[in-house]
């Protein structure tokens, strides 16, 4: 066994972060662990549930299925980024009116996966809003609420997913 | 503080009966920490100095413990090993009986039984030692299914008497039924079955403990009941109340799977605590929790029942057994509302129902949404439909001319006096599901497509709380508090995950106090802050609790009217000057109030005659199903949901309740299969145990009726589990509609589907499956 | 999580070639490790048995989709999420783009690798199928060069294959002959996302005048590899599309698959199924313009 503790250096939210890791530890456990930003969640560890979602550059993926050496020079971002100061995303706003998260332990993976969505497609519709959260499941809301949030802030207006 | 004045006398702008705040959908109190990420659940929290604890289980399903070997590969300096011998007080886990271990000492009766528990500083470490026990067993003859526990050749629990393995059973008569068969024009018959279920919360069990000789056993965890995990602990420490604290801590989801459960991992990591001298958390992963928790009891329900030539039922003979799993748990209180339950939301003079919890060497089942209702809606739901094919006439006269009216009595004798709406919400819920319509589009269009499409009903009802007399017992006590400042603070000991307690309970005090909800918080539940209001379960937290809330409320303004004149209309800032003086008078502002029965509830335990429930909801729900003749996958195309629940104290949450409830009733019925092997659950995966996702829910369409129950908060009944008691009839209800195939299982897999299409190309006359 | 972190050895590669030369120095020793869908979830079961991993995840070498007159070639390192998007891909290999769409969903599309797909081996794997009828060639690549073979050959039985120990799948290619064929895939899962495959069937065909003239069928999940269905082409090869040649095709069909019972469904579903999906595909030949029939 030796698994040498490399040095990992990668942006996180806009902000460098820089972790000693054995290269085979999740990204999840460095956000959660070595971090401290413990929004994004471990609900199975087989990529599967998708609480443990982020963006990787640019792209979702699941944190939990990541090895930290691929993370070296990456931008990562997760849930702690979206809100800029006291403002909330337009995302966390709809999904706090419109009832999108009950529990909240797959929030934030579902709120990653909604910005992914909303980024790469501004007007979906409810065939695109489904296929793009289908990999994170929620087993309180029955997703219903959480299409209603997406559409919710895909109709917000000013709402430039671009700018943030 | 809210800016404006506020008084009683505003007009309420939800346009309801006199309220501002109830009924109007205010923001998730704890919502702004679940969007932002920060909300703190258990896998998010340390303690100084925290190790990590992990549980060896058992292999087998039964047998005698030999040898515990530990191997020498492991430097076992490293860990703390604790066993049953470690454990100070009994070792229990008390729920309603104290049969279940909190570790096996000599013998186990299920795969994945707790008997060893190791901690660690290093949690990377912990499963390689957990596999590096190896137990030595004598197994022992293991009883796997409610038919072998039936023979009772095998006894595994209980006295070898008439009574062996099982848990409780309960024998219900009502009328004659045995003159009723010679009366009959048509006598029907089922057998439905309904599959184990896992919760699937997204945030596994887990828990941190803390113990010190001085202020004894700490626990935070995610869990639903803080009061019982108390007295558990109280047990298994022999510790007395004051040394035995219990913190519930942001939860991610619990569906009953959380009810009793925690009190197991809680004692697990107390009791490494206590020997480690440090604190300890335990996470299950997803492996662990689907193997080792609580899951829906089983079910096979025997329906035989007698009609007259308009369908109208003159006799019921139902049967229900339950697989309780190893140990009793819950058992006996699902079987209680199983049993009440059977008969569906209908009249029948003629009524026998036996009902019998069976024990087997399988992981415990315990509480999930709907707690036993779920089981027998199926089958009576199931069965009307059998009936109504029999009698020739179709699926909603059938339950229109035989559903319960205002002053018909149920099988207990309950006397309808609450007003009971049936035929309304089955009226509505046709018009709303287009359901004549779509029917006769379905029938023509089925014989030329590959996709045959259903649609089918499911009538049925919830009773609200605990049964009979169970929340005398309970005997709960809630209330506020106003500190210094300009909070109040609810004082429950009810929990939120998910449901909407937080928002629920804050909304009912700041519309009894006259205030704004954000003047209104919530403590967090501590059982060394908070009273006991009862656990978070039986749909009671809003309709008890809430009403508990409501009355302390108004006994809190009464009484600072009375002694720090208080205005009759006020502002909130005269609200908190006023509690300012009485608090300089009395030293502390507090309002607690206790349970009262409302008036007329009579219950006989051992006769099973009475007010069963103090209250119902009703509901009608309405699945569209297309069934693929090429692959025999069964998906819900359309649901409509029309319900009574009484006031609806929060729209948002509410339909969220109902959403939620369908999303599992749908899993529960096509998705959600637990397989064993030996007793083990092998499909112990998310890839393997399958939920619906975002792709496979159909659109879910929640309407409200709404009749005040005075006895509940702001006339509010349950509502959270109702929502799971009609999915899985009404889908099934509809595949016989679309295929005129009696489907009497669930889960209904494609395969099952398969299987009985092939069988019936190669034998068109009726085929038994 | 049932792995520990610090019982791998994970070491970064420069390039491709780093990568070769390690494979040669210890063959069967370094595992690579490309978008982890398949190695981190056994590292979290506690499954991996791989001690030693090598990263080529990023590789520019393994990435690229090159567009030439006659092929599309698909670098192993491409990403399902970048097959999908790619506009000749699913111009004119829609198959393929599909069954990219049709991986768990978008967060393992976006690291799910092509080379992964085929190297894992499941008889379960999503992109084969569509390979199969597109006639891919694969590309093997190590230390002593490079070697090209049929698809259809790789696959030797249950994850055994061609690649040798210091080989890697370097990329795909996709002879550019199939815009005017009729084009099939079904996959049947236990849901509509997040599903492995129960049984699927891929199809190209070209159909004139009720003839079958050419014919390609591939499945998953009813073999020990991903497969062609040889026999059942040869049923329909050539002939014209009567009732009693699609019956007997679906005989032969029957016949030619050896499904097993698993943990995710029966052989005798995914045999029946499979042939049903087969039907589904022949009335649509039958029915419409023998023209991107897309199922």
């Amino acid at each position: 066994m030796s698994a040498c503790s490399l040095h990992i250096r990668f942006t996180i939210n806009g902000q460098q972060a820089d972790v000693q890791a054995p290269p085979m530890k999740r990204l999840l456990d460095v956000l959660r662990d070595d971090l401290g930003l413990t929004g994004t969640k471990e609900g199975c560890g087989e990529g599967e549930c998708g609480s443990c979602s982020v963006r990787m550059n640019g792209e979702l993926i699941n944190s939990c299925l990541v090895p930290v050496l691929q993370v070296d020079g990456a931008l990562i971002e997760t849930v702690e980024g979206l809100a800029i100061d006291a403002e909330l995303h337009p995302l966390q706003k709809a999904f706090l009116e419109c009832g999108g998260a009950q529990c909240g332990i797959c929030t934030p993976g579902m709120l990653m996966a909604a910005t992914h969505l909303l980024a790469r497609n501004p007007q979906p519709s409810m065939d695109e809003i489904r296929e793009g959260l289908a990999g994170n499941l929620c087993r309180c809301t029955g997703f219903v609420k959480i299409f209603e949030s997406v559409v919710a802030a895909s109709a917000m207006k000013g709402f430039d997913l671009n700018a943030r | 503080m809210s800016a404006s004045p506020k008084t009683r006398a505003d007009t309420p702008p939800d346009g309801h009966a006199g309220t501002r705040v109830v009924g109007t959908p205010q923001l998730r109190k704890e919502g702004v920490d679940k969007v932002l990420g920060r909300a703190k659940y258990i896998d998010d929290l340390e303690r100084e100095g925290m190790w990590h604890g992990a549980t060896v289980r058992s292999t087998i399903p039964r047998g005698r413990i030999l040898t515990i070997h530990f191997d020498p590969r492991i430097d076992w300096d490293e860990f703390v090993i604790v066993t049953a011998a470690d454990i100070p007080g009994k070792n229990h886990i008390h729920m309603i009986a104290a049969d279940q271990p909190c570790l096996a000492a000599d013998q186990v009766n299920h795969c994945d039984e707790a008997i060893v528990l190791l901690a660690h500083p290093d949690k990377r470490l912990l499963p390689e030692a957990v596999a590096a026990v190896r137990i030595d067993y004598e197994p022992l003859p293991a009883v796997l299914s409610i038919e072998q526990s039936e023979t009772q050749e095998e006894v595994i629990w209980g006295p070898h008497t008439d009574e062996a393995n099982i848990f409780k059973q309960f024998h219900l008569e009502k009328g004659d039924v045995n003159a009723a068969w010679a009366t009959a024009a048509h006598i029907v018959e089922g057998e439905y079955r309904t599959g184990a279920q896992e919760h699937l919360y997204i945030e596994n069990n887990g828990v941190i403990a803390e113990y010190s000789d001085d202020t004894g056993i700490t626990v935070w965890g995610s869990l639903q009941c803080p009061f019982y995990v108390h007295k558990s602990l109280m047990a298994v420490f022999e510790l007395p109340a004051e040394k035995v604290r219990v913190i519930q801590v942001e939860t991610g989801g619990a569906f009953g799977g959380k009810e009793d459960y925690p009190s197991v991992i809680a004692s697990h990591a107390g009791l490494l605590a206590k020997k480690a001298g440090r604190p300890i958390k335990i996470v299950y992963d997803r492996m662990e929790d689907l193997a080792a928790t609580t899951k829906r009891h089983p079910s096979r329900t025997r329906h035989r029942t007698a009609v007259d030539k308009d369908g109208k039922l003159l006799a019921m003979e139902i049967e229900v057994a339950t697989d309780g799993g190893a140990y009793t748990t819950l058992s006996s209180t699902v079987l209680s509302r199983a049993t009440l339950h059977s008969t569906g939301p209908y009249v029948c003079p003629n009524i026998r129902i036996t009902s019998r919890a069976w024990a087997t060497n399988t992981v415990p089942s315990g509480a999930f949404r709907g707690f036993g209702a779920p089981q027998s809606i199926f089958a009576i739901e199931r069965h009307m439909e059998q009936i109504a094919r029999a009698v020739g006439i179709d699926s909603a006269e059938v339950r229109r001319r035989n559903f319960l009216h205002d002053g018909d009595t149920t099988a207990t004798e309950q006397v309808m006096v609450e007003p009971v709406i049936l035929d309304a919400l089955l009226e509505r819920a046709l018009k709303e599901s287009n359901y004549a319509a779509k029917r006769e589009q379905f029938a023509r269009e089925n014989p030329h497509s590959a996709i045959k499409r259903g649609i089918g009903i499911a009538a049925f009802f919830h009773g609200s709380g605990f049964t009979g007399s169970g929340e005398r017992y309970l005997n709960s006590l809630a209330g506020i508090h106003v500190p210094q400042g300009d909070k109040v603070r609810v004082l429950v000991s009810s929990t939120e995950f998910g449901q909407g307690t937080n928002t629920i309970l804050t909304q009912i005090a700041a519309e009894s106090l006259g205030l704004s909800y954000d003047d209104v918080e919530i403590v967090q539940p501590d059982t060394s802050v908070v009273p006991n209001s009862g656990p978070t379960v039986a749909s009671r937290t809003s309709m008890v609790v809430g009403k508990l809330i409501e009355r302390a409320g108004h006994q809190l303004i009464k009484r600072l009217q009375e002694t720090v004149d208080l205005a009759e209309s006020y502002t909130a800032q005269e609200f908190f000057a006023a509690c300012d003086r009485y608090r300089d008078d009395r030293g502390t502002v507090e309002s607690m109030c206790r349970y009262e029965a409302p008036p007329n509830i009579f219950w006989d335990d051992q006769k099973y005659r009475g007010e069963a429930y103090p209250a119902f909801a009703w509901a009608v729900y309405v699945a569209e199903v297309a069934v693929d003749t090429i692959s025999y996958s069964a998906e819900v195309t359309n649901f409509h949901t029309v319900q009574e629940v009484g006031r609806v104290l929060n729209p948002v949450l509410a339909a969220g309740q109902i959403e939620g409830g369908v999303a599992q009733g749908i899993g529960y019925a096509l998705y959600e299969k637990v397989q064993l092997k030996n007793g083990h659950m092998f499909n112990n995966q998310m890839t393997n145990y399958i939920m619906p996702t975002a792709q496979d829910v159909p659109p879910i369409h929640v309407s409200f009726e709404e009749i005040p129950f005075s006895h509940g908060a702001y006339g509010a009944k349950g509502i959270g589990e109702l929502p799971h008691d009609g999915p899985a009839p009404a889908i099934l209800n509809a595949i016989q509609d679309a295929t005129s195939e009696n489907f009497t299982t669930i889960p209904l897999l494609p395969e099952d589907i398969f299987v009985r299409m092939m069988a019936r190309a190669q034998t068109p006359e009726i085929v038994s499956v | 999580m049932r792995g520990n972190p610090e019982g791998h050895e994970l070491v970064a590669a420069a390039s491709l070639g780093d990568v070769l030369a390690r494979l040669a120095e210890a063959p069967g020793e370094w595992m690579p490790i490309a978008g982890g869908t398949e190695l981190m979830v056994a590292h979290a079961a506690g499954r991996l048995n791989a001690n030693k991993l090598v990263n080529i995840w990023g590789l520019g070498e393994l990435g690229g989709v090159r567009v030439s007159d006659d092929a599309i070639s698909i670098g192993a390192g491409v990403t399902f999420g970048q097959i999908r998007r790619h506009t000749t891909i699913a111009a004119e290999f829609p198959l393929l783009a599909q069954a990219a769409g049709w991986i768990g969903a978008i967060a393992n599309q976006n690291r799910a690798t092509l080379g992964g797909n085929i190297v894992n081996g499941s008889p379960a794997a999503d992109a084969p199928p569509a390979l199969l009828v597109y006639d891919a060639e694969i590309e093997l690549i190590s230390k002593n060069g490079v070697r090209r073979l049929p698809y259809c050959d790789f696959h030797l039985g249950y994850k055994q294959s061609v690649l040798r120990p210091d080989e890697l799948v370097l990329a795909l290619h996709l002879p550019r002959r199939f815009a005017d064929h009729v084009q099939y895939l079904r996959k049947v899962g236990t849901r509509r996302a997040m599903a492995i495959t129960k049984v699927a069937l891929a199809a190209t065909a070209i159909v004139e005048a009720g003839r079958v003239n050419e014919i390609r069928l591939a499945a998953a999940s009813v073999a020990d590899r991903p497969v062609r269905l040889l026999a059942t082409e040869a049923s329909l090869l050539g002939k014209e599309l009567t009732p009693k040649i699609l019956a007997d095709a679906h005989e032969v069909m029957m016949y030619e698959v050896k499904p097993i019972d698993d943990i995710r469904s029966t052989a005798s579903y995914r045999k029946q199924v499979g042939a049903n999906l087969l039907d589904e595909f022949l009335r649509g030949l039958t029915g419409a313009d023998a023209r991107g029939l897309t199922a």
